[in-house]
């Protein structure tokens, strides 16, 4: 279609017109996908740690919901902890992260606790938002996670706006700005991207592509499937990225971070992902067939790839990796023990926090 | 100890539903994630996974049931080295108890906090506002229009914060569509005074993601009309991340421009915004009538934590009014202002409406009725207590302004003043407002659709019942 169209173009004939000097200037070598990092044991445990943290704890967010403890909408992340994981293994301090509303595996992996999360599920007063916020509403200012946010698509602006403020501040941090393919689609992803490149700003714009916008497939939704192309506009060069392998993630977030950090402005990753649940709890995932999760699941599992790693390099016996595993169940344990303890918020916070 | 597996929610709203089949049967080992079940709602069909890991025990409610309600036990799950003779020790995990906090509509005439099932509703708590700062006697009072006296507020509180910033459309090179950021970028240079492309949405989302970040941003919108492509960012973002983060962070930014009718710009171009934002809790809004004033609560609302709404007007950018020239001059959001004082009858208005009511007062005054007119600057907080006062004092209240008469300022005062002083008022209160129509284009319509001066004072006469 977008060949047709262009050939339509070319027919009137009008000379091309030089477009004028000035704007922001198309990176010379655009940086291209680069192989995986080279994980050594430490990596691949910690990783495989931190995304079995996640999965538990969604695994077990589900749980409460289904017995009515959680409310609201829940989006789980189960699936996509490649993601995050690897993202997070190549920022530093100082790096701030802020995405949508499928965020709790965002937020273990930004190092807030499970507790805290888990009781601001239940809405109780010792979640992150004293339980005012919910699943999808949860920030900290300490671990520089800016949420959390339920409209989809004005995370992207919010995230442009943390960079700008690194730029403005001369430091060398950058925003780490998670959205979804579905987003990728609203109006204000596209003017950030144009004041993101026109004043070189330091964001990674990583597009997790999980394929479906709520139930829409990305073929059904989206005239470029090829998330990484968003930005030409915008001079914004995009790398597609295995979003399942978690070696891939790490190795992209290095050179997008880097990118950033020397001062050449925006870069976008589109991580190519699957999430195994439906796009809320009550979505039973009527588009998709078994056998498309079912291929996923057992072909291509983040988790399940680097547990076989670490098995055949001999990085860890079935004992240790039980050791892990009754580790990461315990903290979610307690965490949801903690959330259906701890009491609501007094009535008293009704009023709090709505003007400082 | 054995698990029980219980018959979970899809939805906050469910209470019961089938189950439609088992796809585990007893003695099957099960991993988390793992599907076991199908149940299915009058809504959907939902698959129900294995939590943890074990042996399905026991199926205790059998497929093709209907109406199982949730948290019924359906199956249980045996761990390792556990038997079917370990069941009757399953422990079930209990849903916490929750109670119930429902939160009731105050009545109409009370006040007090209202009983409601299971708790009281707290009060809202009273916003403590200074009043205005004493001027010296002797201070000099320099007449200045009320774009310059903008201007003049950036400034000073740029030179006296490098975190604050201004950006928006036309505000550098241009020198600002209505010269209202005229010389900042000769002062301050192009890192503090930002051009941005046409793009409200987007720039209004950068600037909150820049105030969550600690700057301390004005965005300037060329006029409030174009800010409704970025109302997203202004109410959910701005508005309510304080609430939503459990006061770990807010957006301490002011948004201002030119709000209302100008003159003969029609439909799209000619809305007061006041209502919409002042409907929204998180926001500060404030509408200045005079510069004094303008100067005083935008150098305040830029120091303000909060997202502050700033409303101008394009027809009071060059009016004249006297600003005493002070170091820092700095007036309190939330405080009302009696512009005159009388004792017949009360006007409440705001922003460019006090041009209608200073005129109507005027000639009433003529005709022996002696209005008391109030300038509320502030939409939110609004100070009643100070309208209040007045309508005790006078017992017949008129509100003036430019925008629809619907959901208008005018009709939460009326509707205040009736909750709270309704013993007070001798006459009933009468809202004057801009006309329910779009703005017309036509000169002479145009001046029908917003109120005017004769309609001001036959409003007061009214209420007075001297007409």
């Amino acid at each position: 279609m977008a060949r047709a169209a262009s050939k339509t173009n070319a027919t009137k004939s009008r000379p091309a017109r030089k477009s004028p000097a000035g704007g922001a200037q198309a990176p010379k070598n655009p940086p291209k996908a680069p192989p995986p990092a080279d994980f050594k044991k430490d990596d691949d445990l910690s990783a495989y740690r931190e995304m079995l943290l996640i999965r538990r704890f969604e695994e077990k967010a589900g749980q409460l919901y289904g017995m009515g403890l959680i409310g609201g909408f829940c989006h789980l992340y189960i699936g996509q902890e490649a993601v995050v994981v690897g993202m997070q293994m190549a920022i530093k301090e100082g790096d701030q992260v802020i995405t949508g509303y499928r965020d709790h595996g965002h937020m273990l992996a930004a190092g807030m606790k499970a507790r805290g999360v888990m009781a601001e599920l239940t809405g109780r007063r010792n979640g992150y938002s004293k339980g005012k916020g919910g699943s999808m509403h949860m920030f900290s200012k300490e671990k520089n996670f800016y949420g959390g946010h339920g409209i989809v698509g004005a995370q992207v602006s919010l995230g442009t706006g943390l960079a700008f403020a690194n730029r403005y501040r001369e430091n060398d941090s950058v925003s780490l700005t998670y959205f979804g393919d579905g987003a990728a689609n609203q109006g204000q992803v596209y003017e950030s991207f144009n004041m993101a490149s026109l004043w070189k700003l330091p964001v990674v714009y990583i597009i997790e592509n999980n394929r479906y916008a709520m139930g829409t497939a990305v073929t059904r939704s989206s005239a470029e499937t090829d998330f990484s192309h968003r930005g030409l506009s915008f001079k914004i060069p995009g790398i597609q990225v295995d979003g399942m392998d978690v070696r891939a993630v790490k190795a992209a977030g290095d050179l997008a971070v880097e990118w950033c950090r020397s001062g050449k402005g925006p870069i976008i990753l589109e991580m190519q992902t699957y999430r195994y649940r439906g796009h809320s709890m009550s979505d039973p995932a009527k588009y998709r067939s078994k056998d498309e999760v079912q291929k996923m699941r057992s072909e291509h599992d983040p988790i399940e790839q680097v547990k076989q790693r670490l098995l055949a390099n001999g990085w860890a016996d079935e004992d240790a990796l039980k050791a892990i595993d009754k580790e990461v169940r315990d903290i979610v344990g307690d965490s949801a023990d903690f959330a259906q303890s701890d009491p609501e918020p007094d009535v008293s916070e009704l009023y709090t926090d709505i003007l400082l | 100890m054995p698990i029980e597996i219980l018959m979970p929610a899809l939805s906050p709203t469910m209470e019961e539903g089938n189950l439609a089949k088992w796809v585990k049967k007893e003695g099957d080992s099960v991993a988390p994630g793992d599907v076991i079940a199908e149940i299915e709602t009058d809504k959907a069909t939902m698959e129900v996974e294995a939590v943890d890991e074990g042996t399905i025990g026991k199926i205790l409610v059998q497929e093709g049931s209907e109406g199982v309600k949730v948290n019924t036990p359906i199956a249980v799950l045996l761990a390792d080295g556990e038997s079917v003779a370990d069941l009757d020790k399953a422990a079930a995990p209990a849903p916490a108890k929750l109670e119930e906090e429902k939160v009731e509509e105050p009545a109409a005439q009370e006040p007090k906090p209202a009983k409601a099932e299971g708790g009281t509703v707290p009060a809202a708590p009273k916003l403590e506002v200074a009043s205005d700062p004493d001027i010296p006697s002797g201070t000099e009072m320099v007449p200045t229009t009320v774009r310059e006296a903008l201007r003049d507020a950036m400034a000073e509180e740029m030179r006296s914060d490098e975190s604050v910033f201004v950006m928006g459309e036309e505000v550098a090179e241009y020198q600002g569509a209505y010269k209202i950021t005229q010389g900042l970028l000769q002062e301050f240079g192009a890192k503090r005074v930002v051009d941005t492309p046409i793009t409200e949405h987007g720039f209004a989302g950068v600037g909150v993601g820049a105030a969550f970040a600690g700057l301390k941003p004005i965005v300037e919108f060329m006029t409030f009309n174009f800010a409704m492509q970025a109302i997203d960012q202004i109410v959910n973002s701005a508005a309510k991340t304080l609430y939503m983060a459990g006061g770990q962070m807010g957006a301490p930014i002011v948004f201002r421009g030119p709000n209302g009718a100008a003159a003969r710009v029609a439909a799209q171009h000619s809305q007061c915004y006041a209502a919409w934002y002042g409907h929204i809790p998180g926001l500060k809004v404030v509408m200045p009538y005079t510069a004094a004033d303008a100067k005083g609560l935008l150098k305040a609302a830029i120091r303000d934590p909060n997202p502050v709404i700033f409303l101008e007007n394009e027809i009071l950018y060059g009016q004249t009014f006297d600003v005493p020239k002070l170091d820092d001059f700095v007036l309190p959001i939330g405080k009302a202002r009696i512009h005159k004082q009388g004792t017949d009858a009360t006007i409440v208005s705001f922003g460019i409406g006090m041009t209608y009511a200073v005129k109507a007062a005027e000639e009433l005054a003529g005709e022996g009725i002696d209005v008391e007119v109030i300038d509320l600057r502030t939409i939110r907080p609004m100070d009643l207590e100070t309208v209040i006062e007045s309508v005790r004092k006078t017992n017949r209240l008129v509100t003036v302004e430019e925008g629809f008469p619907q959901s208008s300022v005018g009709s939460h005062i009326a509707s205040q003043v009736m909750q709270r002083a309704f013993d007070y008022l001798d006459a009933p209160i009468i809202t004057v407002a801009g006309k329910d129509v779009p703005m017309p284009y036509a000169a002479n319509l145009e001046k029908l659709a917003l109120p005017s001066v004769p309609e001001v004072v036959e409003a007061v006469k009214a209420v007075c019942y001297r007409n």
